[in-house]
């Protein structure tokens, strides 16, 4: 997609640019304040699992539109190890990394569509759009 | 981006000034815990209004500096949780449970001047 805004994630540094990136896109597309900040905090923990987890990877940012509304996509992705149970990763209180064990289903909670695969050794892809109302 | 850190009698106000990463909110986390010890701090106002996103890990940043300056029998309190920004963190999950927080800088240290009454 030529309009893709792509942050490559390897620091807790880029962490900040990816949620600046899409704080800014999210305002541009329409988004309330309080839905640009719930588009931040979602690329914020996406980004973080990619440091914490995979070590690097990238946020990608998308504007979607479908028949009747239009949105913003954001995509991770990394080739780190891989999950092994998303069952257990998107259950509450689950961690493999010692931090809160609130990732990915608070990360779900953040947005309206969410769409997690993973493959073992090979990495993660995580698809979440936001709707605009 | 370092954050400013100001003593005031006995309390010191650490203000954020903009986007932290982890590695600001780690450093606010050591400067802060330094200077209470320097200065015999009663007290620690963290002002966070120009934050715009309080995430897992400066929440729980955030919380780990309350507890480790309660151990040095100081008390921490935590201003200006934009309203976005609370909408999103009780979405996410995350609690600053045992964590004071207060409105504003002025309502801040009213709370620690009234702990510091109680407890005199």
């Amino acid at each position: 997609m030529p309009d893709d805004i792509r942050v490559v994630i390897r620091s807790n540094l880029d962490i900040v640019t990816a949620r600046q990136e899409g704080r800014a896109l999210a305002a541009r597309t329409g988004f309330s304040a309080t839905d640009v900040t719930l588009i931040a905090t979602a690329i914020s923990e996406l980004a973080r699992n990619i440091v914490s987890y995979a070590r690097q990877g990238e946020i990608v940012l998308r504007v979607v539109e479908s028949a009747n509304a239009k949105g913003v996509m954001i995509i991770s992705r990394d080739s780190g190890p891989g999950i092994r149970s998303i069952d257990d990763a998107m259950r509450d209180g689950y961690s493999t990394s010692g931090g809160l064990g609130l990732g990915l289903p608070g990360v779900r909670r953040l947005v309206d569509e969410f769409i997690i695969e993973s493959v073992l050794g090979q990495g993660t892809v995580v698809r979440v759009t936001k709707w605009l109302r | 981006m370092e954050v400013p850190i100001l003593k005031q009698g006995h309390y010191l106000i650490a203000t954020i000034q903009a986007a932290l990463s982890d590695e600001d909110l780690l450093q606010l986390r050591r400067a802060l815990l330094d200077r209470v010890i320097k200065f015999r701090s009663r007290g620690v106002v963290v002002d966070v209004t120009a934050l715009d996103v309080m995430d897992s890990f400066a929440t729980r940043t955030l919380r780990d500096i309350t507890y480790m300056i309660r151990l040095r029998g100081a008390d921490t309190v935590i201003v200006g949780i934009q309203p976005e920004v609370a909408f999103a963190m009780v979405q996410l999950g995350l609690t600053l449970e045992g964590v004071a927080t207060a409105l504003d800088l002025e309502e801040g240290l009213a709370h620690l001047e009234q702990r510091a009454r109680s407890s005199s």
